[in-house]
């Protein structure tokens, strides 16, 4: 009884938040977010059961399985609970109003900053390429890895994390492979980045692939890498009997096999459902995350420029 | 007639092949980060110190704890400062596991580390230390960068 009051509660809140955002009316938004709006606007006149159904047909509801990976739950029967996946939705919309987490992808170069009681200011930044996203819900992390002082650095950070103060998407990019392991297991210089490095001023409308082929160091390896069918590795040189047992381990039926997608992913009716639960706040922190991005490429536009004159 | 194979059995019996293991326990190898006299010419020979025990109760060894290894014929301790183990969030995971030699009152043979320390080893290393024992917060001070 509590749940569904407090559901419609919300629903009632969202609801008023949203007038509060179009009565403001900024007019700095681009075309494709004015068109977004106007899509949304439409869809909340009408009635609950049409909005779902535009939502689906809306084309940016394609990508948010990407962009947010983490607002699906775990495919695995024995890990779902609606309720709890319900609320923790609610709590990752909160964080996420809270601190504003940027679109980043495996591959991509993030800088985080966290307050660490450990360090000296009680402030500390980490700066590397994401080479893991795993875990679903409030659980969610990833993985970054950077070189320092010739060592290899990885540090694994919780996504809705309350000790982190700022993430910042440095270098917008995916690579060719879901997972960047391998760079263990590669020289050294293709997961070196420098702590100081700026946001890269790029707005595209698609996010770059930068499909570059990393050569691996001889063996010993951490994990037997010749049997995982990566694309972002130059030819692996391996002996003929590892050859043969990668040969007889491969399993390229697999991605014929129905069930197993089945049984590993969210089905899609269910993706647009949950999507669209969450669609309107989603779209709102995303409007005002644009806002802030302009005034920052704005004011350091301002700012090179009083440099050279 | 030389098999290729061959040849590289006879080159790497001369090899210490035991693999870098990924928790620390006895005989595991390490890697010194410190640029004292012992610990530098054993990594420069290629005979990286072994660990023959660790000072806790579980036998396993985790950042911070103390052990001691066997280098170059002789017994000295260390402190693990970095570890290639899968760690909690926010603290950082190395490429090796490393360790910085100290003698019996907590002072570090070397001068100066020149690998990263992890900020988490502060803390660890002031809890460990003890009014009357030995003070292991001199390793604090020769650390070049934290991470």
């Amino acid at each position: 009884m509590t749940m569904v009051s407090r559901l419609w509660c919300r629903k009632a809140r969202q609801n008023l938040a949203f007038a509060k955002v179009l009565g403001k009316e900024p007019k700095t938004f681009s075309t494709l977010v004015q068109l977004k709006t106007d899509e949304a606007t439409d869809n909340n006149n009408d009635s609950q059961a049409q909005t779902n159904d535009e939502l689906i047909k809306s084309p940016s509801l394609g990508n948010y399985r990407l962009v947010y990976p983490e607002f699906l739950p775990d495919p695995n029967p024995l890990y779902r609970n609606s309720i709890r996946e319900k609320l923790e939705r609610m709590d990752m919309l909160n964080r996420r109003s809270v601190l504003s987490i940027p679109e980043f992808y495996v591959g991509s170069i993030l800088a985080v900053t966290y307050s660490d009681p450990h360090a000296v200011g009680k402030i500390n930044k980490f700066v590397g390429i994401c080479i893991l996203r795993e875990g679903c819900g409030l659980r969610s992390s990833f993985l970054l890895r950077n070189v320092v002082n010739g060592e290899g650095v990885e540090v694994r950070y919780d996504l809705y994390d309350p000790a982190i103060q700022n993430i910042d998407c440095l270098r917008l990019e995916k690579r060719l492979d879901d997972e960047l392991l391998y760079l263990r297991d590669a020289p050294l210089e293709y997961s070196t980045f420098p702590f100081d490095m700026e946001i890269e001023a790029k707005i595209s409308e698609s996010v770059p692939v930068n499909d570059i082929k990393i050569p691996l160091n001889p063996l010993p390896w951490s994990q037997r890498w010749e049997r995982l069918n990566l694309k972002g590795v130059k030819e692996i040189v391996v002996n003929e009997r590892r050859q043969k047992k990668a040969a007889a381990l491969a399993k390229p039926w697999e991605k014929y096999d129905l069930m197993k997608t089945y049984r590993e992913t969210i089905p899609e009716e269910e993706q647009n459902e949950i999507f669209s639960d969450v669609y309107t706040k989603l779209n709102e922190l995303e409007i005002q995350k644009n806002i802030l991005k302009r005034k920052y490429m704005l004011q350091r536009q301002n700012s090179s420029k009083t440099r050279t004159s | 007639m030389f098999i290729p194979g061959t040849v590289f059995n006879v080159i790497s019996r001369s090899v210490s092949t035991s693999t870098v293991c990924n928790q620390i326990i006895k005989l595991t190898r390490l890697r010194v980060v410190d640029n004292s006299e012992i610990g530098k010419a054993a990594m420069m020979e290629g005979k990286p110190p072994r660990c023959i025990h660790v000072y806790n109760k579980t036998g396993v060894g985790y950042i911070g704890d103390r052990v001691l290894v066997a280098i170059k014929g002789e017994k000295k301790k260390g402190i693990l400062v970095g570890l290639k183990q899968r760690q909690n969030p926010k603290v950082p995971r190395f490429d090796s596991n490393n360790i910085v030699l100290i003698d019996d009152s907590g002072t570090p043979l070397g001068t100066r580390i020149h690998v990263p320390i992890p900020h988490i080893l502060r803390t660890i290393m002031r809890r460990n230390t003890h009014s009357k024992g030995a003070d292991y917060t001199k390793l604090l001070a020769i650390a070049t960068k934290f991470v």
